[in-house]
């Protein structure tokens, strides 16, 4: 059976070229960065090279780069380390209802620590407005975290806005772009952006690294301390040949960006209008044009989730749901309850995520599967649509 | 999810789906809105279960238990049938993830609102 991967927002799969560029890094030039002699050099030299790629393709300086060990780190750095470093001017965080659990459970952290979290909330499309940040910043507020785009329904969000309205209410701006990084064009100084989060696995980059891009001048306060690497910021001795993976990751995804995005819009577009007029009772969740281009995320109704999820594997591909069956009760993402969906409507969701390497053949596939397996399921049904009343 | 071999051969083929229009006896348990729902269908002759179909809404685990139950119960006496309980579902299936176990008593809670409806038929219960 040919296996088709449409689960590119979980991981992808890393660029052979990236791998190329990693490899002489586990064997043969596998220096500490720190060291003084001509292997460290090296190291520190790769490193460097890595931080200038990783600079430049978001318009940022080296210096303004500090590497981690994945989104989720850069996440809980950005917030914590503004938070306990600027407890003296304020103790008030704005993020939205439905960021990465990752900035979620960092802000429910920081609640206990004493300070104030504002969610804002989203349209049924998952988008932010504006007005309502600025209806909720205050001159305690030293901290605004938006995504920019969103990890399950793909919406895209105003970010140069929100961050413009966050630095006149005096606070910083954090996006979390892990989903978006080679996916659209992100200029820090345009986008008045002080910390960025960044992730190499979701643009076919290797996983266990990340960077976090922080404005020169923004006062942080480390969450490890050890051994003063990264200016002091994360200390560790760095993952070179993850690092060296990632600037080459993002390199290659900028310079590439232009024809990749056009490629997997098109793929998107067709997955989409294909799934919709094919099915019955199915819905886009999210919003229609304001989407990363390899997101597609449905609803579909009398249909549960991880049925739908393992039927597709069954026949090959590759998805996921937003949705979760425990004890009898669907459980529907806090993304999806965001947007306002019941849990009814929620539990019969589905992701499906591309990346460069898909292909049309592989979207007709599913085309041609997608309704057969929904089908399937509905006349199983005890009622609602394809099964009759029972 | 780890899911054994038995339970996603039951959920790829699963046995005895569908509606049966001279049941003696049905039962539903849940409902779509807040879970799982499903629907047994019974024929039952000299006390004993002769035939058995299902129709359910639900995750693998439901569709699975749901399957491999009404195997279970074929040709059994209603008595001993309404005897099986999640656990003894569960074993059949060479075990289910903890967090699904609920999943696999719809089944045998549909069986005895299928009883039930059959020995009313029957005037043998009010």
């Amino acid at each position: 059976m040919e296996r088709v991967y449409f689960d590119n927002s979980a991981t992808t799969r890393i660029d052979t070229r990236v791998l190329e560029e990693m490899l002489p890094f586990f064997v043969h030039r596998f220096g500490n960065a720190s060291s003084m002699h001509y292997f460290g050099r090296e190291a520190y030299d790769a490193l460097e090279v890595a931080r200038q790629r990783t600079a430049k393709a978001i318009g940022a300086t080296s210096r303004e780069i500090i590497f981690t060990s994945g989104g989720t780190e850069s996440d809980n750095l950005a917030l914590q380390g503004v938070a306990f470093a600027n407890m003296e001017k304020g103790k008030h965080i704005i993020t939205t209802s439905f960021e990465h659990h990752a900035v979620l459970h960092t802000c429910h952290f920081l609640s206990g620590q004493g300070f104030r979290i504002t969610y804002l909330p989203v349209s049924k499309e998952g988008l932010v407005d504006p007005e309502d940040l600025k209806k909720t910043i205050d001159k305690e507020t030293i901290l605004v975290s938006v995504m920019s785009a969103n990890n399950e329904i793909g919406t895209i969000q105003p970010i140069r806005e929100l961050a413009a309205i966050a630095h006149e209410g005096g606070a910083l701006f954090h996006s979390d772009a892990v989903q978006s990084i080679t996916k659209l064009p992100l200029d820090v100084a345009k986008d008045n952006i002080d910390l960025l989060s960044i992730s190499a696995h979701k643009f076919h980059g290797p996983k266990g690294v990340g960077a976090l891009y922080i404005r020169k001048g923004v006062k942080l306060r480390p969450l490890v301390f050890g051994g003063g690497q990264e200016r002091g910021l994360r200390s560790s001795t760095e993952n070179i040949p993850g690092i060296v993976g990632l600037g080459k990751a993002m390199e290659l995804g900028m310079k590439e960006m232009e024809e990749s995005v056009d490629k997997m819009t098109s793929l998107r577009d067709r997955l989409i209008e294909g799934t919709l007029s094919r099915v019955n009772g199915c819905h886009l969740n999210g919003h229609r044009t304001r989407r990363l281009c390899n997101n597609a995320h449905f609803r579909f109704d009398m249909v549960e989730g991880e049925a739908l999820v393992l039927s597709l594997d069954m026949k090959g591909f590759a998805v996921s749901t937003g949705s979760a069956c425990s004890t009898r009760s669907p459980e529907t993402s806090h993304v999806l309850k965001a947007i306002g969906l019941r849990p009814e409507e929620g539990r019969g969701s589905l992701r499906v995520s591309l990346s460069k390497f898909n292909t049309t053949e592989e979207v007709n596939m599913f085309l041609e599967s997608i309704g057969e397996i929904v089908e399937r399921l509905r006349s199983m049904a005890p009622r609602g649509l394809g099964s009759g009343e029972t | 999810m780890g899911y054994t071999r038995k339970v996603m051969e039951h959920f790829a083929n699963p046995k005895n789906v569908g509606e049966m229009k001279d049941a003696h006896g049905v039962g539903r348990f849940g409902n779509t809105v807040d879970g799982d729902e499903v629907v047994i269908y019974i024929k039952v002759k000299n006390d004993f279960i002769t035939d058995v179909s299902f129709k359910v809404f639900g995750c693998v685990a439901a569709i699975a238990s749901a399957s491999v139950f009404t195997e279970m119960i074929k040709g059994k006496r209603l008595e001993e049938a309404i005897q099986i309980t999640k656990e003894d579902v569960s074993r059949a299936l060479d075990g289910l993830p903890s967090e699904k176990i609920g999943c696999s008593v719809i089944a045998p809670d549909a069986l005895r609102a299928a009883v039930d409806d059959y020995l009313k038929k029957q005037g043998r219960k009010k």
